[in-house]
């Protein structure tokens, strides 16, 4: 029998994370953010089929960046997780905070213990309702989790591009506003993106129980007309006062 | 609880029911596959007859111009007992259709509710909803593994209508206990006092109803089962319980708002409505 070569363990870790990085910078970023009247997930998407956000539950929306089949099965996983604890239990006690556990949990599970980790980071969204804020979860390759209240960006760029959100992010602003910046900075100076290579979806905040919606066709064009006519115009990529 | 992932030979595809057997079997009742076995004896019988547990009673459909309307009165009896006086038979299944039950209440909410997860979780595992056929023959499923209790007096007999958005136009089902369904062309009703709704209906329908007729005839078709039926409550206007009446159009379900219900009654009592001795 042979031995096979010690590799120390740090060096293992490290090899698996550049991995797994460079598997989700091969891909498309993507932004979430918050407006007046809930959340906008905007992610770059050339397809119309293969989707990147998704509905997990009445006030729960899921995304993904990296592998397609990789963050798939994660969706599929959490739609099952949410509607069976809401038929076993109530639909008021499913909640994005344990959904986004059980992700990390698995994601670092992967990560330490199986051959290849998963090439995917996921972003997992709840609308607040009765004075609880709106929650964004950010589960990295290696189960890192972390939760945001304004937005948050994944995927290969994401620093640079949070970087230049940060910027221009503001409180209580209307979808068009938040759809024009969050397209902008998706794009980076150097870039165009047009209606047809993005994926929207809101958790919109309203009578449906049912809060997620697509955003896209005829209603995608008019919001970002809409925001670019508002005032986005004059200051082009810069800060919008408040 | 744990993340529900399945390797690629096991896994339970958008089936809610077979991921439930799967993941939470205590979750669902024996008779859909999950936990524990029938129960010993006939608990629910009292002389042979289903008298212990509450049933509910009459449910009607009809064909309209803009899609289909669905009503049903609020009693459930025990036997000679009223059980519940204001309870609801009509549910939304899911955006675009909505189903009523007549028969052992238990059962018939349970597997309402196993219905309505059942679509939505396909519609979002898939990414698309069902087609109406689909969803009908997924409700028939459900009739037919309930059919052991049907035998022991439990029955629970669904109706299940729809606006199909493919083919621009209301649909009916009903079904019978083996789970067995077929399409209605106009109009259907079941439950005790479904006799008496249906000749009611057949007396008054004609094809191209407008909303306020179509909610008009059914509000009528209820009252004369009532009239007929001890089994099926009447217009309560001492409480202010009326029956549940829903559209499904185009535009999705909705429920006509209690005080509309409640002017249709007045209005045809004005009528005349009830004067017959």
């Amino acid at each position: 029998m042979t031995m096979p070569f010690y590799v120390a363990p740090e060096q293992v870790m490290k090899d698996r994370a550049e991995y797994a990085q460079k598997g989700i910078a091969r891909g498309r970023s993507l932004v979430a953010t918050t407006y007046d009247q809930g959340i906008v997930i905007v992610a770059e998407n050339p397809s119309r089929s293969l989707h990147k956000v998704s509905e997990i539950y009445d006030r729960i929306a899921f995304a993904g960046v990296g592998k397609y089949n990789e963050f798939d099965q994660l969706r599929v996983a959490g739609v099952r997780h949410a509607d069976t604890k809401g038929y076993a239990f109530s639909r008021e006690d499913v909640d994005a905070r344990s959904l986004a556990n059980l992700y990390a949990q698995f994601l670092g599970n992967v990560f330490t213990h199986e051959m290849k980790p998963l090439e995917v980071e996921i972003l997992v969204a709840e609308l607040g309702d009765q004075g609880r804020a709106d929650q964004l979860y950010h589960v990295a390759y290696e189960g890192t989790i972390s939760d945001q209240d304004d937005f948050a960006v994944l995927g290969g760029d994401a620093e640079t591009i949070a970087e230049r959100f940060r910027t221009r992010f503001r409180r209580g602003w209307t979808l068009p506003e938040a759809l024009v910046a969050c397209v902008a900075e998706l794009a980076g100076p150097e870039r165009e993106l047009g209606p047809s290579d993005l994926e929207v979806a809101v958790l919109e905040r309203g009578a449906e129980r049912r809060a997620f919606r697509r955003v896209q066709g005829e209603e995608l064009a008019r919001l970002l007309e809409e925001g670019r006519a508002a005032g986005a115009g004059p200051a082009e990529g810069g800060p919008v006062d408040g | 609880m744990s993340l529900p992932i399945f390797p690629p030979g096991a896994d339970p595809g958008p089936d809610f029911a077979a991921l439930l057997r799967r993941v939470e079997p205590a979750a669902l009742p024996w008779w859909l596959g999950g936990a524990g076995g029938p129960p010993e004896g006939a608990r629910g019988l009292r002389d042979g007859r289903p008298g212990h547990l509450p049933h509910g009673t009459t449910v009607v459909a009809l064909r309209f111009a803009d899609g289909v309307v669905m009503a049903g009165d609020r009693r459930a009896t025990e036997g000679n007992f009223i059980a519940h006086r204001s309870m609801e038979k009509v549910f939304p299944a899911d955006r675009h259709s909505a189903v009523a039950v007549a028969g052992a209440a238990g059962p018939a909410v349970e597997m309402v509710r196993l219905f309505q997860t059942q679509l939505e979780h396909y519609e979002k595992v898939e990414g698309v909803a069902l087609s109406l056929e689909g969803k009908a023959n997924q409700l028939g499923q459900m009739v037919r593994e309930h059919l052991p209790m049907a035998f022991q007096g439990l029955a629970v007999v669904p109706l299940f209508a729809g606006y199909d958005l493919r083919r621009q136009t209301g649909r009916i089902f009903t079904y019978d206990v083996t789970g067995g369904h077929y399409e209605e062309t106009d109009h259907a009703a079941t439950g005790s006092g479904g006799r008496d709704a249906r000749t009611t209906i057949k007396l008054g329908w004609r094809p191209g109803l407008s909303r306020a007729e179509a909610i008009e005839l059914a509000v009528r078709a209820l009252y004369n089962a009532a009239d007929e039926d001890a089994a099926t409550g009447g217009p309560d206007a001492v409480r202010g319980i009326y029956p549940v009446v829903a559209l499904v159009t185009a535009e999705g379900y909705s429920r006509v708002a209690e005080d509309e219900v409640a002017a249709r009654f007045a209005d045809l009592l004005a009528r005349g409505l009830g004067r017959e001795r």
